[in-house]
């Protein structure tokens, strides 16, 4: 077996007396695509930080390929290949599309003229190629998702961690993006995706993590996790998969 | 393309330094080297605070570091002058390293870090005040010596082409910023730090190095003071004077632009001129000036000259561009 791309073990975040992250330990697979679900306030977009080095775990450590990277700052992180996008997403507001996804691309090339061809070369795959020389502030919610992917991705990662980037889109515009994260994948980039989307996990997703007030409570494929009881009930809350079991059964 | 072109930078120089061709007049040239020497002190502030996004309030630190030290290697250990002037913006470079280390170090951001090079320059300022090396409250007169080794001249045409020489270098330094990776991650910190650490910008290095070039730029300047004026004290080297005119002049004249600073501090020093005509040189009448630019500027202009300049330009196009409408249906 390969050793997995990112481990964690036994992660915790502690925020005040709550436990935002509660001993998550978890092993993300070279080459696939890995969802990461759970409702809202269960410790997603946490986890997702702590990864990326902007918080420092209060307990447990993490492995990326086989080195242990717990506490190392942000932009060494980016600089081993481990690229995030925001929840709240965090465009560079005053510069152009160009000059945005340009800073990303600058990680692995010194050149100007390399970094912003680069850029605009990421910018049509992710379907922003006519829209390169507009103020990022002045962009539509769709295109600002894109703008923070279209950044990750310049940065030529080998692990993408996407924060809810379907989040906000109407159907039309999450069936657009779809493909523009499968297409990365198939680059043979290692994507962890958080999202509530289910039909695109469900889609996209090869293994489904879900996490509950900061805890692991089950994994799987997504196809079994959707389906899992303690899943549902997680979301729904407590008796939930038992009234749905007992409605469909009346209705079906 | 926002940004200048060496083009451009080479026919401002040369435009610049046509003027002692055409005028003999020391009140002109009096006038220009001061503007300059304004120009050059904001350029240093607009590298940090334009480019960078951090707002500093004690650019004088660099200006007096570089003064005293011009000054004081001369007078108190008989170094040439020239090299005193080169040793005054790598000391200026230094206090800025500093300053900057224990400022990003500890996090400190927006009226923060403000307030921390407001202190700093004041702490210099009090030190300078008191301390025998720096000829303390009598501060110190560097000797007459009209000779270029010296660094000192008979007329001020040499001095004006010093300047404007040290003024071309910035803008050549800014440019050269502009289009730099280095340029490119000092902008992606002023518009959101916690972006550009996700793609990989050492923040902390990069604030560090954008605050060490603008105190050099700013050191110079207190060097030139210190040599055309031939006399220094805390109040001057030191003073809050300088750290005022270091950001009102590229504010004024459009800040994270190559010529914001040259020309607000041209603008600037003509409207403290004019209004010195007008009022008979009351005192404290220039900072009422300059409260009163900053706030016209602040309010209508956010982008200074240069922005102004642009929109103008870019309305101009689009009439331009678009054929009148005729009025018929
Ligand atoms: N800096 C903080 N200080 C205190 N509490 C925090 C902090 N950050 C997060 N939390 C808490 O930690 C918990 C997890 O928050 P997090 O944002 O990680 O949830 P999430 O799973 O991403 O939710 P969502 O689906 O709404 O994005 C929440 O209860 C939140 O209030
Ligand atoms: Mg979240």
């Amino acid at each position: 077996m390969a050793e997995p791309l990112l481990c964690l073990q036994h992660v915790c975040k502690r925020c005040g007396g709550l436990l935002a992250v509660d001993h998550v330990s978890l092993a993300v697979e070279v080459g696939r695509i890995t969802a990461l679900i759970g409702p809202n306030g269960a410790g997603k977009t946490t986890l997702f930080s702590i990864i990326s080095g902007f918080l420092a775990p209060s307990e447990g450590r993490i492995f990326h390929r086989g080195t242990d990277i717990t506490g190392m700052p942000p932009h060494l992180l980016a600089r081993r290949g481990i690229a995030r996008t925001f929840q709240i997403m965090q465009p560079f507001a005053g510069l152009t599309v160009h000059e945005n996804i340009a800073i990303g691309a600058h990680l692995s090339r010194r050149s100007r003229a390399e970094a912003l061809d680069a850029a605009a070369d990421v910018a049509s795959k992710v379907g922003l190629g006519q829209v390169l020389e507009r103020p990022a502030a002045s962009l539509t919610v769709a295109a600002r998702k894109r703008l923070e992917l279209a950044r990750a991705v310049a940065t030529n990662p080998e692990l993408l961690l996407l924060d809810e980037v379907l989040a906000g889109l109407n159907p039309g515009e999450v069936a657009a993006m779809m493909p523009i994260i499968r297409h990365l994948a198939g680059r043979g980039i290692t994507i962890v995706m958080i999202e509530h989307v289910m039909q695109a996990v469900i889609s996209l997703a090869e293994h489904v993590f879900v996490l509950a007030e900061g805890r692991i409570i089950t994994q799987g494929a997504p196809q079994e996790v959707v389906g899992n009881a303690r899943v549902v009930e997680a979301y729904l809350g407590h008796g939930a998969a038992a009234r749905l079991a007992a409605a469909g059964g009346t209705h079906v | 393309m926002k940004g200048a072109s060496l083009a451009h930078i080479v026919l401002v120089i040369a435009a610049l330094a046509a003027v002692p061709l055409l005028t003999a007049s020391n009140v002109v040239l009096n006038f220009l080297v001061v503007a300059l020497l304004v120009a050059l002190v904001g350029q240093g502030w607009n590298v940090l605070a334009g480019y960078g996004g951090q707002y500093s309030f004690g650019h004088a630190a660099f200006f007096g570091t570089g003064a005293y030290v011009t000054a004081i290697l001369q007078m108190r250990y008989g170094v040439n002058a020239w090299i005193a002037f080169t040793l005054g913006i790598a000391g200026g470079a230094l206090v800025g390293a500093a300053i900057g280390a224990l400022a990003f170090r500890s996090g400190l951001r927006g009226s923060y870090f403000a307030l921390v090079t407001l202190a700093f320059a004041e702490v210099l300022r009090i030190l300078a005040s008191v301390a025998p090396v720096t000829g303390a409250g009598v501060g110190i007169l560097i000797a007459l010596d009209l000779r270029p080794q010296a660094f000192q001249f008979q007329g001020r045409v040499p001095f004006y082409w010093i300047v404007l020489t040290l003024v071309a270098v910035s803008l050549l330094i800014v440019r050269l910023i502009e289009q730099s990776r280095f340029g490119a991650w000092l902008v992606a910190v002023r518009e959101n730090e916690d972006a550009a650490r996700a793609v990989g910008v050492d923040t902390a290095r990069v604030k560090l190095a954008a605050m060490t070039i603008s105190a050099a730029i700013t050191a110079a300047g207190g060097g030139f003071y210190a040599q055309y004026f031939l006399f220094i004290d805390s109040g001057i080297a030191y003073g809050p004077w300088i750290s005022i005119a270091a950001l009102l002049a590229p504010i004024v004249g459009g800040i994270g632009t190559v010529f914001g600073p040259l020309l607000g501090a041209l603008v600037v020093k003509t409207l403290g001129e004019i209004a010195k005509l007008v009022t008979g040189d009351a005192p404290g009448l220039d900072l009422v000036v300059y409260g009163g630019v900053l706030i016209l500027v602040v309010a209508f202009a956010p982008q200074g000259i240069a922005g102004l300049l642009t929109s103008l330009r870019l309305r101009f196009a689009r009439l331009r561009s678009s054929p009148p409408e005729r009025a018929h249906g």
